[in-house]
């Protein structure tokens, strides 16, 4: 397992959810959990996959996802897993 | 598994709250470097650094785009340079062309500090440890990145005070040498009481000698993350306070441990220690003079500024020791006046004194530091305010520093502009009574009683 967590940030509008599923589909990235909320108009999407099975570096992945962000006008940042873990669990 | 607020509130801590990894950084034994022959040395000196140190840069810069997390800085310490230049320099002079050696090293392999240029002195000069200490002034304003430091004093062995009074000649002339940059050089140059071999902070880094062939330190920051946790629980009582500030240094120390250990299996050197400072830069919101107000003061320097500042150091340890394996450098609060955005407006407020920042390094966890005095303080009385501060060190079995720029052509009320990370300082005043009786004396003060305990 190769996990990395990429969180998604802007305004909302229809079809954000679909254009990552579909990157990260077209890359053989799983998607093990998604969760999503609107704060105060803003979108907020956190997604939980594994990259095992991708082809690609990490830091491509990054770059691709962030370009991908920058096309639909949101922040989109993959990072992997332990920052997280390591923060916040024993 | 992980959920969004913990994600979400990692991400304000970094976005918001300014949170990086200040340094990584990369400390070199050049003891397997000694060569008499000078030219040799120095090459010996350039291959070894350049060698271990050419990843350094790229293997940052992947962590940190895995993560998310700025690493600030990537810099290397070497073995202080006194040890390492004693069979081959003859003159202060050779002493610099190694200082010269190292900064292009430095250049070589991009990054923007290298420390270690320093000799210690805790009790006595070896004829190498002050041609060195003499050679500072030109090496320090001959070069870019080469960073200067030496131990004057420790708690074991008192303090040597005829390198303290060669010290505030040192630092008057580097001023001098560099008055056309506001004697910036002063800057690059820390003298220390109890130093650390493990310090990965600049400019005062120096790779000990009982250390490995190399290791991988790193310093994380934070102060805007614990000034934004604590102003969620203004007005509750001390306990809370103390929680609150322990409990995020905690998470801000993972994060450096994190750091570290990718760093050291990275690049195949051993993890050394992670620092858990809290180290301000001039950028609003990085302050640990907010913090202090946060706590509850109008301005730092107010009456209660010394105890905020003892919480702070001690919650900050206490919060970080359980989150990483090993702690070391300095760890704790640092407290530059140049870097720090609240400290500039205590100071020009009329709040913040030089007397009250001495008060304040007795329980913080460095010293007096970037702070700009008048270009004509003599230099017997810079010599007075090492010897103060390596007192209260020595006494206190702690770590103290002095980093003061005598601004060459500048006088109170003035400002020193040093840029970047370094920022800007007002020029404070200086107690204009003499000191220089005392600072003649020759010889060294005994290490205090409380020292024999074996």
């Amino acid at each position: 397992m190769d996990k990395i967590i990429i969180t998604v940030v802007g305004q909302d509008t229809i079809g954000i959810i679909a254009k990552v599923c579909t990157y990260l589909s077209d890359n053989q990235i799983n998607i093990l959990d998604i969760t999503q909320t609107i704060v105060g108009g803003y979108f907020n999407m956190m997604v939980i996959a594994d990259m095992e099975k991708c082809g690609k570096e990490f830091g491509v992945v990054s770059d691709e996802l962030k370009e991908l962000g920058n096309e639909i006008g949101l922040r989109i940042l993959a990072q992997k897993e332990e920052i997280f873990t390591k923060m916040h669990r024993l | 598994m992980i959920n969004l607020n913990e994600v979400l509130e990692t991400n304000k801590m970094i976005q918001q709250d300014l949170l990086d990894v200040r340094t990584i950084t990369l400390g070199i034994s050049l003891l397997d470097c000694i060569d008499s022959n000078l030219e040799k040395l120095n090459e010996n000196i350039y291959n070894k650094i350049t060698r271990l140190g050419k990843e350094l840069i790229p293997t940052g810069e992947a962590i940190s785009k895995d993560f998310g997390i700025p690493i600030v800085n990537k810099r290397v310490s070497v073995t202080p340079i006194s040890l390492v230049g004693g069979s081959a320099c003859r003159t202060p002079e050779d002493f610099v062309t190694i200082a010269k050696t190292l900064d292009r090293a430095a250049k070589a392999i991009g990054i923007n500090f290298l420390g270690g240029y320093s000799a210690l002195v805790n009790k006595a000069m070896t004829p190498a440890d002050r041609m060195l200490i003499e050679s500072i002034p030109e090496a320090l304003s001959s070069t870019d990145f080469v960073c200067s430091s030496v131990n004057v004093g420790s708690t074991r062995t008192g303090i040597d005070m005829d390198a303290v009074r060669l010290m505030g000649e040192v630092i008057r002339k580097t001023a001098e040498l560099t008055a056309a940059n506001d004697s910036i050089g002063c800057a690059k140059l820390v003298v220390f009481c109890n130093a650390p071999d493990d310090n990965p902070f600049m400019a005062g880094a120096f790779h000990g000698v009982t250390e490995g062939d190399a290791v991988i330190n790193v310093g994380v920051s934070g102060p805007g993350v614990v000034r934004s946790a604590l102003s969620q629980v203004r007005g509750e009582s001390f306990e809370v306070l103390c929680e609150t500030i322990k409990k995020t240094a905690f998470k801000v120390t993972r994060v450096g441990q994190l750091v570290a250990q990718e760093a050291a299996a990275r690049l195949g050197i051993p993890f050394g220690i992670v620092d858990l400072s809290l180290a301000p830069t001039p950028a609003v919101g990085d302050s640990v003079a907010q913090i202090l107000e946060e706590i509850g003061l109008e301005r730092t320097g107010a009456p209660g500024t010394t105890a905020a500042l003892a919480i702070l150091n001690d919650q900050v340890k206490k919060g970080g020791v359980m989150a990483s394996s090993y702690v070391g450098g300095l760890s704790g609060a640092f407290i530059p006046v140049s870097e720090d955005q609240n400290m500039i407006d205590a100071v020009e407020a009329g709040a913040l004194t030089i007397e009250k920042l001495e008060a304040m390094t007795c329980v913080c966890s460095v010293g007096l530091d970037m702070i700009a005095i008048p270009g004509d303080t003599p230099a017997s009385s810079i010599s007075g305010i090492i010897a103060d501060e390596a007192a209260i060190g020595m006494v206190n079995n702690k770590t103290t520093a002095v980093r003061v720029i005598p601004v060459i052509g500048k006088g109170v009320g003035e400002k020193a502009v040093f840029g970047g990370l370094l920022g800007y300082a007002p020029i404070m005043k200086v107690n204009e009574f003499s000191c220089e009786a005392f600072i003649g004396r020759e010889g060294r003060i005994p290490a205090p009683i409380h020292s024999f305990k074996n």
